[in-house]
């Protein structure tokens, strides 16, 4: 049968495509994080080590709601698994490489079921389910309490760090290793075949589905890749807290997630590392403010009133979320 | 073991029902390789319903399909892999991503290069525009785009399904070109009757889900029930 030939060559010269590999931020970013580190007082380290923490589970959610369309309410509860099994694994073996492997391994598995069912639903009915999942999860937790003890949760064993080093600043390296290495993958993975298959499948299921991709199945990996994310996330909560309980993983947390990535810009990781960013200043922010204000019951709800603040505001000005603003300039030059 | 004559794509006595819809009626129709085959008929004749067939977007209540002699149950991301790209109605584009990479995702066998991209791109006429966003483009050059990402798998058989559904004439003329000088099988659907007579080796026509002729372009144009299905009977 006969096929249809390519011209035998292109006629014109076409420039190949020109990215800078995400080693060169990568790297760099590393060198400055570790600089940090040796300067920052310990709280300030401790802060640094939770954007890291933080920044692993928005740049999987930006990456599944951003560049797949898919809205996970859920990913607080993701967050629980990993630090969940981050706890057991550390209880019983206390080798934190394991503990985090394995708080990986059974996020990803979690993240496969869920991504499953999620392949099945749109819009409402995925983030209802998510929800559900947020839900539930934390009530496992106190329903199973000679496994995870309840309300009160499981403490992290720990190895104390190097006699050099303050526990905030290897709490630092450890959270950012894990944030860079993540963003590191995402990044490859976005621009590879993977990230234009997501992208396929937000845009246009059916014409996806003709151009060869299986919809379902990149939208079950992009929930396991991004599931995989928070379960690290989680896991580096439980290093920071050196605890576990479901009250560290409410059903706001999820919230918080969502509105995070959608202020710093959907499908970009810097718009993942803004966002978490704003998740360790805006509470902190509010915890000043009721703080002088005298008022504990205010602290509760005022970082959730600044998160919506912020969200109507940044929506009014970019609804691309702050990374855009950067993007916008930079499409106007020619790059994308 | 399959001979010659089995090659190409075949349906065999194909009904499909939505309800109480009869939108396809017992439709026979071989596509031999190479040929430029059309599908034609009036709105609601179930043009697009056969290449839904064909593409595993609707199953048949009865009938078969096979591809080289052998049974074909078709599923919409695996046409690709049995060599049969399509086009939609309109355009359906990612506009998320520049014009190169909507390209790029029809590539699905080996790496993905741009060199093959931009080979479908300058076949279509729109390389120029790799960088831009298919938003940005007009409609005419959008539909380039869909065909550039249909060509660069290098397909055996390609669909189109009104592929001069809003171009001008001068597009119009391009795209017969185009698909004469293609060397490969084609199966149109087209309400624009000079690019199909121009274009096509063989016409089918449906009416109301039947097939009703079936013929070179001669033999439909002087088909009494192609006209009547056309332009109705007089009272």
């Amino acid at each position: 049968m006969t096929t249809i030939e390519a011209p035998e060559k292109v006629t014109t010269n076409h420039p190949k495509t020109k990215r800078l590999s995400p080693l060169l931020y990568v790297v760099p970013a590393a060198i400055l994080i570790l600089a940090l580190t040796y300067t920052l007082p310990p709280f300030r380290n401790y802060q640094l080590a939770t954007v890291g923490a933080y920044l692993c589970v928005t740049a999987g959610l930006t990456i599944l709601t951003g560049l797949n369309g898919q809205l996970s309410l859920g990913h607080g509860a993701l967050m629980a698994t990993g630090a969940y099994t981050l706890a057991l694994m550390q209880n019983r073996f206390n080798v934190l490489a394991l503990g985090i492997l394995a708080a990986v391994l059974v996020t990803t598995v979690a993240g496969g079921v869920i991504g499953l069912a999620a392949a099945r639903l749109r819009g409402p009915y995925l983030a209802g389910l998510t929800l559900a999942v947020a839900v539930v999860v934390p009530s496992i937790a106190s329903t199973f309490d000679e496994t995870f003890n309840s309300d009160q949760g499981l403490t992290v064993a720990l190895e104390p760090p190097p006699d050099a080093v303050t526990v905030e600043q290897w709490q630092a390296w450890v959270c950012w290793a894990g944030a860079l290495v993540t963003v590191l993958v995402l990044a490859y993975l976005a621009r590879g075949r993977f990230g234009r298959d997501m992208k396929a499948v937000r845009d246009d299921e059916t014409a996806a589905k003709l151009a060869g991709i299986g919809v379902a199945r990149t939208q079950v990996l992009a929930f396991v890749v991004s599931a995989a994310c928070a379960g690290l996330a989680g896991a580096l909560f439980a290093v920071l807290a050196q605890s576990v309980s479901p009250g560290a993983f409410p059903l706001t947390l999820s919230l918080f997630l969502v509105m995070a990535v959608v202020i710093g810009g959907l499908g970009r990781l810097s718009g993942a590392l803004i966002g978490a960013v704003l998740l360790v200043a805006l509470p902190e922010i509010a915890h000043s403010i009721a703080e002088d204000a005298g008022s504990q019951r205010l602290e509760g709800n005022l970082a959730l009133t600044f998160f919506g603040v912020v969200l109507v505001a940044v929506m009014l000005a970019a609804p691309g979320g702050l990374a855009s603003l950067r993007w916008k300039r930079n499409k106007q030059k020619g790059r994308t | 073991m399959s001979t010659h004559a089995d090659q190409g794509l075949s349906l065999h006595n194909i009904t499909v029902r939505f309800g109480g819809l009869l939108a396809l009626d017992d439709v026979s129709l071989r596509v031999s390789p190479g040929r430029v085959v059309g599908v034609i008929g009036p709105n609601g004749a179930g043009k697009t319903t056969l290449f839904n067939v064909i593409c595993g977007f609707a199953a048949p209540q009865s009938g078969a399909i096979t591809l080289d002699g052998k049974p074909f149950k078709p599923r919409p991301h695996h046409l690709n892999r049995h060599g049969i790209a399509r086009t939609l109605q309109g355009v359906g584009q990612f506009n998320g991503m520049t014009v190169l990479e909507n390209v790029l995702t029809g590539i699905r066998t080996g790496k993905p290069t741009e060199k093959d991209a931009y080979a479908a791109l300058e076949q279509t006429g729109v390389a120029e525009h790799a960088n831009a966003y298919p938003a940005m483009l007009p409609y005419a050059k959008r539909k380039r785009v869909e065909l550039a990402r249909a060509l660069v798998s290098r397909p055996r058989i390609l669909m189109l399904d009104e592929p001069a559904g809003g171009l001008d004439a001068d597009e119009i003329d391009w795209l017969a070109e185009l698909i004469k000088n293609l060397d490969t099988t084609v199966l149109l659907v087209e309400h624009h009757m000079d690019l199909v007579m121009s274009v096509c080796d063989e016409i089918l026509v449906l009416d109301f889900g039947k097939p009703i002729a079936l013929g070179s372009p001669g033999e439909i144009r002087n088909n009494e029930k192609v006209t009547e299905a056309y332009l109705g009977t007089a009272a």
